[in-house]
């Protein structure tokens, strides 16, 4: 019998077909790795680094040079500023060419030599936060008052060199020594995990519900389906500012009506006390995506098969009964999924929290933990290592997502 | 449970149930309304339910029953015990026109809920659908009522004085007496705090990035789904990895290099940096759209002899025509709605984009409602698009993360 399977190897057109598919991919490559890994790489390397805000903007050398004219006698006046306070200066040069008219008298500065009209200057290395000022006697031929216009005017070249912490070999474990030794980083780990757990388990729970509402057809059910996506939809930043609002403890509605109701005697601070603030951002983030899960779980429930719901009729199955039993096994694929993925989404949420209570009032989760470090602390190096942090446990949660995935969907 | 399925037991428990739901519910909606006391009852609410639901199951006649709801809550209000415990501001009539609005909230959805319920002993079934349509009931209430209140209280917030609102931070009543004055707040941002401005950059800032982003998913996307090649489903997974990094870890090393480069605190930084966040959304989506699509169409079109780019351009394309409409949407609205970025990268008030605006708005010295105000002009723009072009937008946001 003769061997029917399909050819092996690959011919020319699959030859031509990758191509074309590498050349229709490589703009969206280059531009991701360019974004997204060459910063995650950056992140590593920062977090083996003492970085701080201050180092970002690497120390140029600051001149002046001024003309001044103190009555009988004018003065040439230098100054060389190194603004880093922690680096040394190397090879600090000046260069400028002094007006037509103005002559330099005095003693020249160490370093200094004039060609011409052009002044010279090697300082050699400055040190850390160096000030210097040098006077040098000078002579005016013609106007004063212009010479020293002129001189204002005057183009200074100035070259100095501070090796930048970004790029030079210092590295450093103090960031991960720093952030695992304190007692802070443990409850900064509890707050997240809490908040990412009963914010993804919520946001199910409420969209399964929601979704078993409007799992039938009625007038309005387009309408009601378009409602219950608004917190979804709306901009973070405006849902967060109106529930700051909304239960702020002097002016908010929710604490008025609550006293009114004869629920409690006077105001509750909900985001400022301690555990109330953390229940409040996880009820915050519930709220916010139970849409997302009332959508997906929506869909599949409208691609169920009635066929089965009509045998389990004819057999005297309960609503309940065809709830736990049918529609619930049906539904478990997507509902594994939804949970992984807002597990993931909710564990990398900064926003929100952010927003809303700035971390403060025992609330601070990882995300809101780098920017503490990185920039209310200005340490930058510390918040690249909570980042590298977060970054662990995503590799974490994606390899779980992707066997679920896989035995779920195939893909 | 099976001691329950009685229709004498089922009936006012249920009734009682829905009673206190509806107390709740009437009581919230009066206080957001008119900014006065009307206190729900705890026991007032049980008896009304008790005494209706046992009504709605023993007697057949509809009206009787209602007629009784009424009769009782009218009676509990004249001895103090109403389930709505109202304060001086309401007189007589409206006293007596809220208690039958009341009775008619509790007894008429009871008349659904309840029916098909004997008096004597019920089969699960019935007891079951009785108990699920109290819950839809109850669902839809709790939904429509968590959904509503907070953009209630944004719109109502933005068209009060700072006064209104620390006298009673519950009266959202209008004073319609102060006309145009009730859009100050929105006057001044507009020509006070640049919000016009900042509208315009957030548009022109969202088709952008949905042009930026279409431009480049859409060859991604198509490779993907339909081309073979090595190494594509390694591929198709690093495209979900990448969506799943979290944008706060991405942040710090943008906000490193665009401080060195000198790309902060300008639009073509953010142009540039937001559709690569959401490139690799839309060529997840894009590609489950194009493998949706029957080959034989293209193949088509490849034996007639076009070529590949040409089939791409002159079939898919087309055809996929709706799904770009999506994705663009999802992309706008992911866009319009970025802070995080914007308020990293933009301190320079000129180039705010509406989300960057909004967040300098939050500080102590600027009232309330301009910040609601903000809210609302961010939230309108995206809503309106929203409800006109639902159907893309519902299918863009399922199709954005798994296939249902």
């Amino acid at each position: 019998m003769t061997d029917i399977s399909p050819p092996k190897g690959r011919g020319a057109l699959a030859r031509r077909e990758a191509r074309l598919a590498w050349g229709l991919l490589f703009p969206t490559i280059a531009i991701v790795a360019l974004v997204v890994i060459v910063p995650l790489l950056a992140i590593f390397w920062i977090s083996f680094k003492p970085v701080t805000l201050g180092d970002l903007r690497p120390a140029e050398i600051r001149t002046r040079v001024a003309l001044r004219d103190r009555g009988d006698q004018a003065l040439l006046e230098l100054r060389v500023i190194n603004p880093s306070r922690e680096q040394e200066m190397r090879n600090a040069a000046l260069n400028v060419t002094l007006p037509e008219g103005v002559a330099l008298t005095g003693d020249l500065p160490q370093g200094c030599a004039m060609d011409g009209q052009d002044l010279s200057c090697d300082f050699g290395t400055l040190e850390a936060g160096a000030n210097e000022r040098f006077r040098v006697d000078a002579q005016v031929n013609g106007d004063t008052r212009e010479a020293e216009r002129a001189m204002r005017d005057a183009k200074v070249t100035a070259t100095g060199h501070v090796s930048n912490v970004l790029t030079n070999s210092t590295f450093t474990l103090d960031n991960f020594r720093q952030l695992f030794s304190g007692s802070e980083f443990w409850s900064v780990l509890g707050i997240t995990l809490f908040y990412t757990v009963f914010g993804t388990l919520g946001a199910l729970v409420v969209g399964l519900f929601a979704a078993l509402l409007l799992n039938k057809s009625f007038r309005g059910q387009g309408i009601l389906r378009g409602l219950y996506l608004f917190p979804y939809v709306a901009p973070v930043i405006a849902v967060a500012f109106t529930w700051i609002t909304l239960f702020d403890p002097y002016s908010g509605s929710a604490n008025a009506l609550l006293v009114q109701m004869g629920v409690s005697e006077g105001a509750i601070n909900f985001f400022g006390a301690k555990p109330l603030a953390l229940i409040m951002v996880t009820v915050f983030e519930i709220w916010r995506y139970f849409p997302l899960s009332f959508l997906f779980i929506l869909a599949r429930m409208q691609s169920i098969d009635t066929d089965m719901y009509e045998a389990a009729d004819m057999d005297g199955a309960s609503p309940f009964q065809k709830f736990w039993y049918l529609s619930m096994p049906q539904l478990l694929g997507i509902l594994s999924v939804l949970f992984l993925l807002r597990f993931i989404w909710t564990f990398n949420k900064f926003d929100d929290i952010f927003l809303l209570t700035g971390g403060n009032a025992g609330t601070r989760v990882l995300t809101v933990n780098v920017y503490e470090q990185a920039f209310a602390v200005s340490n930058i190096g510390a918040g690249a290592a909570v980042a590298v942090v977060i970054f662990a446990c995503l590799l974490v949660f994606s390899g779980l997502f992707f066997r679920t995935m896989s035995r779920e969907e195939g893909l | 449970m099976k001691i329950l399925h009685k229709g004498y037991l089922t009936g006012p428990i249920i009734g009682a149930l829905w009673a206190l739901v509806m107390s709740v519910t009437l009581g919230v909606a009066i206080s957001f309304a008119t900014g006065a006391a009307a206190k729900p009852a705890l026991i007032g609410s049980l008896i009304l339910g008790l005494a209706t639901g046992f009504a709605r199951v023993r007697i057949t006649n509809r009206w009787a029953a209602d007629a009784v709801a009424v009769i009782v809550a009218l009676a509990l209000m004249a001895v103090g015990l109403g389930a709505l415990q109202f304060d001086d501001s309401f007189n007589f009539v409206w006293r007596v026109a809220l208690s039958v609005v009341l009775a008619g909230a509790v007894s008429i959805p009871l008349n659904s809920i309840l029916r098909e319920l004997r008096f004597g002993a019920l089969t699960r079934h019935q007891f079951e659908d009785a108990v699920i349509r109290f819950l839809t009931g109850f669902g839809y209430i709790f939904f429509t009522a968590i959904v509503v209140i907070p953009f209630y209280v944004m719109v109502m917030t933005s068209m009060k004085s700072q006064q209104q609102l620390m006298l009673n931070p519950l009266d959202f009543s209008i004073d319609l007496s102060r006309g145009w004055h009730l859009f100050d707040s929105y006057y001044e941002l507009m020509t006070q705090f640049h919000f016009g401005r900042y509208l315009w950059t957030s548009f022109y800032v969202s088709v952008l990035t949905v042009l930026l982003t279409l431009l480049f998913s859409v060859p991604g996307a198509y490779a993907v789904a339909r081309l073979r090649f090595r190494g594509q489903k390694v591929f198709s997974r690093g495209i979900l990895l990448i969506y799943m990094v979290p944008m706060i870890v991405l942040a710090l090393p943008i906000y490193i290099a665009y401080s060195m480069v000198g790309l902060r605190n300008s639009i073509l930084g953010i142009v540039m940096i937001y559709p690569v966040t959401t490139i690799p959304v839309a060529l997840y989506m894009l590609q489950g759209y194009f493998r949706g699509l029957p080959v034989e169409v293209e193949e088509a079109g490849l034996m007639d002899g076009l070529s590949r780019l040409k089939v791409i351009w002159k079939i898919t394309l087309p055809l996929a025509l709706p799904a770009m409409a999506s994705v663009g949407l999802y992309v706008f609205m992911i866009a319009w709605n970025e802070f995080l970025l914007a308020f990293m990268l933009l301190d320079d008030p000129s180039k705010f984009t509406l989300t960057r605006g909004i967040a300098s708005l939050n500080s102590s010295e600027i009232p309330r409602q301009h910040l609601m105000a903000g809210a609302v002009i961010a939230t309108v723009p995206i809503m309106a698009l929203f409800l006109g072009l639902e159907r893309f937008m519902t299918r863009g946001l399922t199709a954005g993360a798994v296939k249902g």
